[in-house]
């Protein structure tokens, strides 16, 4: 018999009615992971921390090579290790620290209680079994549910992600869905066990922008239905502006600047920020100039020393910025930046060098 | 919503009417020039199994070609009185039924065996290759006929026909040998150039040379080819021990090489007879074949590691 | 960006299709039906302008690419090269157009042979047309394209996989000016870029168009991309286009219900405009381009449907009221982006 202890209950009884509403369901901490390649050490994260609320939409926000997706098959437990290794830190779900369980325990938190989408449907589905099929095995594997009960699940799941016809498309097969439709189903196989938080990498980069914004749609009201948390990992600052409550910024493996949606498009607090939103065409502006920021992302065996982003950044300062690395600080409440000249960065006092 | 308004003319990475190199976006260096083929160069040479089995295929090719170096001994001057004898001063080896010298054999034995295997490798890349290639470029027609003749001739097994091949000439030596095994080898070649070219037919940068005017023939020549052969080679390297011992197989057959031609496989056949009282007629050319082609072999393993695509 | 438009446009597309036949057999192939990638455009490019060319996936703006590109043929129509046709073109002359018309692709990373430097990736243009410039000189024209796209002439013996996805994207553009082309076919050039190199390529596309005087056909589905770089704008959907006008008609002031959905699905970065954008939101699913539906094609989707719709397809002409083509029975001026100026 496969019950899981930890699902018993369902979940709309759980925790979230009660007094730990305000208690984080996800701490990450300190986190800092590697990759040991034969051209070297890469520091892929490199002390990350942030925690998640019940209900709240975090975005992970970086470009290739910021570690954002590394950070998400860590918390996951997906890392490929090797040549993957987390070497410090703690990734705490309720208080349990995931990265202490052995991987038996830590299976049962996957899926059940922290579930993952990926960019790529057509790859991450399996080609050759049927979407109920995929769909059913969560509930045949996690909760032991006979076929036809885990069918019978599959077409609810369906509905709910608004696939039409979900009765006679159960039986279908990946292929003979379109890209957005198979998103929905990825989205279908996350909630079914009704896990507490999703973690959603890069969702919609691989789709057109109309059916983008019905999937975004989508997550946001079945998170408003089931308070679900979202960890939102993409490059896209216009996707994240539209649904994120806090953004955390992340460049060459580093948390860079922490904020709630609003004061970071607003106010960035991080030359980083600052540029990136200075480099993005907007649809609803004329006479845009695009500032582009020199140079390329650094490779992750070879990091420069200080701040991380001080070769590329307009106002790095000597000494400081390229010996020293800037410590997170606080700005305000909620808000943390990584920069010597967060102030000034704020303020918009700052010098060019 | 504040507007950025830090940057200063001179940061914007755009220089309005000027042509300037200060636009170069990378601090970086990017280093001395290293083509793929380096890449795998480099990797090859620290390779164990690669300098081993290269440093042992030099010194076959090497005995081959100049096996004088080796042996003052003549391989055809045999004397009876020396039958079977086992190794003596001079002559390390011992003898064989006819009293000829083993070592002498083996060293001038090495000639055939690395002729056959070069010269039908080479053959068989040259017309697999081409038939391959062409099919997948042009595809269409000529594919289906190409394919069609590659798939007949792969059904036919390669030791069988290669004996019944051999059989329909009146005059046996190595060109008629080194025909009967390309005529058969070629179609596991043209299949996996074949597979190479349709792969890389795709490919932008094919898209972007037609695009600039290129004619057929520039990108076979300059940008298929170049980046569809690393399969070949690979299955190249490794079919080449194989041949090896397909001439030797036939040669033991007796419908190789002829008896005036020394070769190791038909000496393993007259080395049947004997087996039980004199193993040492034996063992020398076995041995002998069964290094080259093991040699090979381990070349063809090291140089598939080093151009293993997943790699580069 | 803009620029003075003289009276006759340095190309222009006239009822272009192009169809994929679908077949069926192995020995003898039937055909059963065909692919729609292409039904029937008109467009105009005048010199120094960029026009820009928006949709989704199964659109035909690849297609259209390629097709300008006479990378394949089309199955019917016109493309007039000042005023030639060269859609049924071959051999030597066609030859010959391809010095006029280039094309930059969208993957950095496969658009460059590994197997070739990138000196002869630059060069290989001056190869096949050997007698635009003579042997001796190949090496410094090589050397000064790269210095204009903002890359170290000396780095020409190295090969593409030592650069980074910007920079081979620059080695693309320099092979695409080295015939001096008056056309620039630009087929998504920035979609497989990160987001702060993005903004260097889209910069060196502007500063080539005003110092070399080129025309870009600007083939993309971002359209805050599109919007900076375009003068002119087309919209495609399913084969056809739909609306086509100038930056601001489409941008500001979108008539057909297509472009106006699309335009308000577009992300754009400023929370506080969270909950106060115009949100279209699409039923259903693209229909399939070998299956379009009858007479409209955007009909399945449309909100504004009627019968007259699956019976009559609607032309892509200025309708009452209105400034620019539209190709709807019911099109209409709604003002879904509220666009501020900055300079």
């Amino acid at each position: 018999m496969t019950q899981d202890t930890i699902n018993t209950t369902s979940s709309a009884d759980t925790v979230r009615g009660s007094e730990e509403l305000d208690a984080p369901v996800l701490e990450v901490e300190n986190l800092h992971v590697e990759f040991r390649t034969r051209d070297g050490v890469a520091k892929a994260v490199n002390g990350v921390s942030f925690d998640l609320l019940p209900g709240e939409t975090l975005a992970i926000l970086g470009e290739s090579g910021s570690g954002k997706s590394v950070t998400a098959q860590a918390i996951m437990g997906i890392l490929d290790t090797p040549p993957g290794f987390v070497t410090q830190g703690s990734v705490r779900f309720r208080g349990t620290d995931l990265l202490t369980l052995p991987e038996k325990e830590r299976r049962r938190y996957r899926a059940a209680k922290i579930a993952m989408i990926f960019q790529d449907a057509l790859s991450s589905l399996n080609p050759v079994y049927s979407v109920g099929y995929q769909i059913g095995e969560m509930y045949r594997v996690h909760r032991g549910a006979s076929r036809a009960d885990a069918k019978k699940k599959a077409i609810e799941l369906m509905d709910r992600v608004h696939i039409p016809a979900a009765r006679q498309r159960v039986s279908d097969f990946p292929h003979q869905f379109s890209g957005g439709m198979r998103q929905r189903i990825m989205i279908a196989i996350a909630l079914s066990l009704d896990p507490e938080i999703i973690i959603a990498d890069e969702p919609t980069t691989a789709l057109d922008v109309t059916v983008q914004a019905q999937v975004m749609q989508l997550l946001a009201d079945l998170q408003a239905e089931s308070k679900m948390g979202l960890i939102l990992i993409t490059h896209d600052l216009g996707v994240v502006a539209d649904v994120a409550d806090k953004i955390s910024v992340m460049y060459a493996g580093n948390l860079i600047e922490q904020a709630p949606s609003i004061d970071l498009y607003g106010n960035p607090s991080h030359p980083y920020t600052e540029r990136l939103l200075a480099a993005i065409p907007r649809v609803d502006l004329k006479g845009q100039e695009l500032y582009s920021i020199r140079g390329i992302p650094p490779n992750l065996t070879d990091i420069p020393p200080g701040c991380a982003f001080h070769p590329r950044c307009p106002y790095a300062q000597k000494p400081i910025c390229f010996e020293q690395v800037p410590p997170l600080q606080d700005v305000s409440s909620g808000r943390r930046s990584a920069c010597h000249f967060w102030k000034e960065t704020l303020d918009g006092s700052i010098q060019t060098r | 919503m504040t507007e950025p308004s830090h940057p200063t003319a001179a940061y914007q990475d755009v220089a309005v009417g000027a042509l300037t190199m200060g636009d170069s976006p990378d601090p970086e260096d990017v280093g001395k020039p290293r083509s793929l083929w380096s890449d795998a160069w480099h990797d090859l040479r620290r390779n164990p199994t690669f300098i081993i089995s290269a440093l042992l295929i030099l010194f076959l090719v090497v005995v081959a070609a100049v096996p004088s170096l080796f042996t003052d001994t003549d391989p055809k001057f045999c004397d009876l009185s020396h039958s079977n004898e086992a190794g003596a001063p001079g002559h390390p080896f011992g003898f064989n039924r006819q009293g000829c010298d083993i070592y002498a054999r083996v060293i001038y034995g090495a000639r055939a065996s690395v002729m056959v295997g070069i010269l039908v490798t080479s053959g068989v890349v040259i017309i697999g290759g081409a038939i391959g290639a062409l099919a997948a470029f042009y595809g269409g027609i000529l594919d289906a006929v190409l394919s069609r003749i590659t798939d007949t001739f792969f059904a036919i097994p390669l030791l069988l026909g290669a004996i019944v091949f051999l059989q329909a000439f009146p005059y046996r030596n190595i060109w008629t040998v080194v025909a009967a095994i390309m005529i058969l080898g070629w179609p596991t070649v043209a299949r996996i150039m074949r597979g190479a070219v349709i792969s890389v037919k795709e490919s932008d940068f094919v898209t972007a040379a037609r695009a600039l005017g290129a004619s057929d023939m520039r990108i076979l020549r300059l940008h298929i080819l170049p980046n569809a052969i690393a399969p070949v080679i690979v299955v190249a390297t490794i079919s080449l021990g194989l041949f090896i011992v397909l001439e030797a197989t036939l040669s033991f057959l007796g419908i190789g090489l002829p008896s005036s031609t020394v070769s190791w496989g038909s000496d393993i056949n007259d080395a049947q007879s004997s087996l039980r009282s004199a193993p040492h007629v034996l063992l020398y050319p076995s041995v002998a074949l069964s290094i080259t082609v093991l040699a090979f072999m381990l070349l063809g393993d090291a140089v598939r590691d080093a151009l293993d695509p997943k790699l580069r | 960006m803009a620029a003075s438009r003289p009276d006759e446009p340095v190309l222009e597309v006239r009822g272009l299709v192009k169809h994929f036949p679908l077949t069926k057999g192995i020995l003898f192939k039937k055909q059963v039906g065909a692919v729609q990638a292409v039904d029937g455009i008109d467009l105009k490019l005048y010199k120094g302008e960029t026009l820009g060319v928006v949709g989704e996936s199964g659109c035909g703006k690849s297609t259209t690419a390629r097709l300008l590109m006479r990378l394949e043929r089309p199955t019917a129509g016109q493309i007039l090269f000042h005023g030639e046709d060269i859609a049924q073109l071959s051999g030597k002359a066609l030859k010959a157009v391809r010095r006029n018309i280039q094309i930059v692709l969208q993957d950095p990373y496969s658009s460059l042979n590994p197997r070739m430097t990138v000196g002869d990736i630059v060069a290989e243009p001056f190869e096949i047309h050997k007698d635009v410039a003579p042997k001796g000189s190949r090496r410094k024209l090589v050397q000064e394209l790269l210095e204009v796209v903002g890359l170290n002439p000396e780095h020409i013996h190295r090969y593409p996989h030592q650069f980074s996805g910007g920079q081979r994207q620059r080695v693309g553009i320099a092979r695409g000016l080295a015939l001096r082309p008056e056309i620039i076919v630009c087929d998504e050039p920035v979609s497989a870029l990160d987001v702060s190199v993005q903004a260097q390529v889209i910069n060196l596309f502007e500063k080539l168009q005003q110092e070399l005087g080129l025309s870009y056909v600007f083939i993309a589905h971002d359209l805050s991309v599109v919007r900076h770089i375009s003068d002119r704008v087309a919209v495609m959907y399913l084969g056809k286009i739909v609306e086509t006008g100038d930056e601001q008609q489409i941008y500001e002031r979108p008539t057909h219900p297509y472009t106006q959905a699309l335009l308000s699905a577009v992300p754009v970065p400023d929370p506080s405009l969270r909950g106060h954008r115009d949100q279209i939101m699409l039923e259903g699913d693209v229909p399939s381009p070998a299956n379009p539906p009858s007479g409209c094609r955007f009909r399945t989707r449309c909100w504004k449907a009627q019968d007259i719709c699956s019976v009559e397809e609607p032309e892509l002409i200025v309708r009452e009221g209105l400034e620019h083509p539209s190709a709807c029975h019911f099109a209409e001026t709604r003002k879904v982006i509220s666009t501020r100026v900055v300079s």
